[in-house]
């Protein structure tokens, strides 16, 4: 470890006479940066894209998971009785927490945006519907389901599994989809970065060749590339990820507009992540700096 | 110092020379001769490990050139002092930024003090010493790269047409300058098709004459 800390720090601190051997050339250096910078704005996104749809995921799963809903469609002269035979039931039934029969406001709410708000609910011949919390390891929905047929033929009992398990797993493909697009932006990042270093080298073929006779090693003359590159690659990205985030913050928030895109952001602690991306950036560009100059030294003389 | 065991160098399938066996002793001074394309430069690379030889061994401070690695041939051209014909310059540095390069690549920078003025006033480029490599004239790019192949002391100076671009004033003064390292225990091995440098030479300093003639390299008519 200290080991490469004294590298890293050597990386930082560089050689002043090795990077004056070497003439900055102007195309490369801000087509680095601007590689670099766009790279990690949209890697940001990805990022941000990634860990909205992971919460959404764990929130379905977690909250879906926990309840039920059984509904009870019966004669208006014998809903109350069903009603009353079915909570009996459930009250009776290992691993469940509670059952609570949605009031009519609640109902209202839940077609709301479908019929609107004012909805005669009361005249309508509308299923009563039971809000079921499960506890411990739940409730065996194949018992439950019998019991209830035979007590309350009306009952219909949703346990969720239909409809939860597609959506989480959406998004849990969204969420890696996001984490591959990251894998992505950060390969593309290393080739245009091994591009610049290439064009940079070939622009400085005299440089390298009178080094290269004056008994400059392989490794001193990368260095200077290397080191250049790598700290282009995180200012870059430094910015990029910056105006990342600053684009991510000014999104309206989930309070104001509601809904799944408005959630694409970061929350709490999970705002340090972008953090990563500059010196993920700058290793990248070290990576693919030291290659591209190593493999082009090594075919010269 | 350098040796050449029945040395041969072939490129695109043609053979440029062969049979090539040379010794360049400690304090020794050569001159290799020969007409255009015969292999004098080819020669020379191979005497600092541009270039590999395609048969047989080259031993550079009895290492054969053929096993060393990249880092290796690196650390043995700090032993030898390289001037080409169209001397090379890294064009934003100074003259005298150029002259410490060896110094600099090899991170001993702090040597410079001192020997580099000294050095820089030795091939008379006082004056230019802040100069670009560009605004140098012929004959000062040739001192300033002279000046830089010994700045770190090396055992070997390895000139190829160090005279080619200069008139004859500056010629001998190249000369007298390369006959004094050798008077200092340097050896020197120069490619050139100057004949009045070499008698001149001849009548200051014990020097061998090689000629690459055929595909092979002579000594005062004989093969070597």
């Amino acid at each position: 470890m200290k080991v490469d800390l004294a590298r890293l720090f050597d990386l930082i601190a560089g050689d002043p006479q090795a990077d004056r051997a070497v003439p900055p050339t102007g195309f490369t250096a801000r087509l680095t940066l601007f590689t670099a910078g766009s790279m990690a704005f949209l890697a940001v996104f990805a990022m941000a894209l990634s860990l909205a749809t992971g919460r959404l995921a764990d929130r379905w799963s977690a909250e879906l998971a926990r309840t039920s809903t059984l509904r009870i469609s019966a004669p208006a002269d014998q809903a109350d009785a069903q009603l009353r035979a079915a909570i009996t039931v459930l009250e009776t039934t290992p691993g469940v927490a509670a059952a609570r029969p949605l009031t009519a406001d609640e109902q209202r709410a839940l077609l709301a945006p479908w019929f609107g708000p004012d909805l005669p609910i009361e005249d309508l011949p509308i299923p009563q519907l039971i809000e079921i919390i499960e506890e411990g390891d739940g409730y065996d929905p194949t018992g439950l389901r019998a019991r209830l047929q035979a007590e309350v033929p009306g009952a219909v009992l949703d346990d969720h599994n239909r409809w939860r398990e597609p959506l989480v797993a959406a998004a849990n493909r969204l969420r890696a989809l996001g984490w591959l697009a990251i894998i992505l932006i950060a390969g593309s990042t290393g080739a245009m970065i091994t591009l610049a270093a290439q064009a940079a080298l070939a622009a400085n073929a005299q440089v390298i060749r009178v080094m290269r006779l004056v008994g400059a090693r392989d490794i001193y003359i990368a260095g200077a590339f290397v080191r250049r590159f790598t700290l282009r690659a995180l200012t870059g990205a430094a910015i990029g990820t910056l105006l990342g985030m600053f684009a991510i913050w000014l999104l309206p928030s989930t309070d104001v507009a509601g809904g799944f895109l408005t959630g694409l952001g970061f929350q709490g602690w999970h705002w340090l992540w972008p953090l990563v991306i500059p010196p993920l950036a700058a290793a990248v560009a070290f990576v693919a700096t030291r290659a591209a100059a190593l493999g082009t030294l090594k075919e010269q003389p | 110092m350098i040796e050449f065991e029945n040395v041969a160098y072939s490129y695109g399938g043609a053979e440029l020379f062969s049979q090539v066996s040379l010794t360049l002793a400690a304090g020794s001074f050569h001159f290799l001769t020969g007409p255009s394309g015969a292999g004098k430069t080819t020669l020379l690379k191979l005497c600092y490990g541009a270039l590999q030889a395609t048969a047989g061994h080259v031993r550079l401070f009895g290492d054969d050139a053929a096993t060393m690695d990249r880092d290796a041939v690196a650390l043995s051209r700090r032993r030898i002092g390289v001037v080409h014909q169209d001397c090379q310059f890294l064009d934003h540095l100074s003259v005298t930024d150029n002259i410490a390069l060896p110094l600099t690549v090899s991170g001993r920078e702090s040597e410079a003090v001192g020997n580099l003025e000294d050095l820089i006033g030795w091939v008379g480029l006082r004056g230019q010493a802040a100069q670009l490599p560009p605004e140098l004239s012929g004959g000062e790019r040739q001192r300033a790269a002279l000046a830089r192949a010994v700045i770190m002391s090396p055992d070997v100076i390895v000139a190829d047409e160090p005279t080619g671009n200069v008139d004859w004033e500056m010629s001998q003064r190249l000369l007298t300058l390369l006959i004094e390292l050798n008077r200092m225990g340097k050896t020197v091995i120069i490619a050139t098709h100057d004949m009045n440098l070499i008698r001149t030479a001849k009548s200051q300093v014990s020097t061998r004459v090689l000629r690459l003639k055929d595909q092979r390299l002579m000594q005062a008519g004989v093969e070597l």
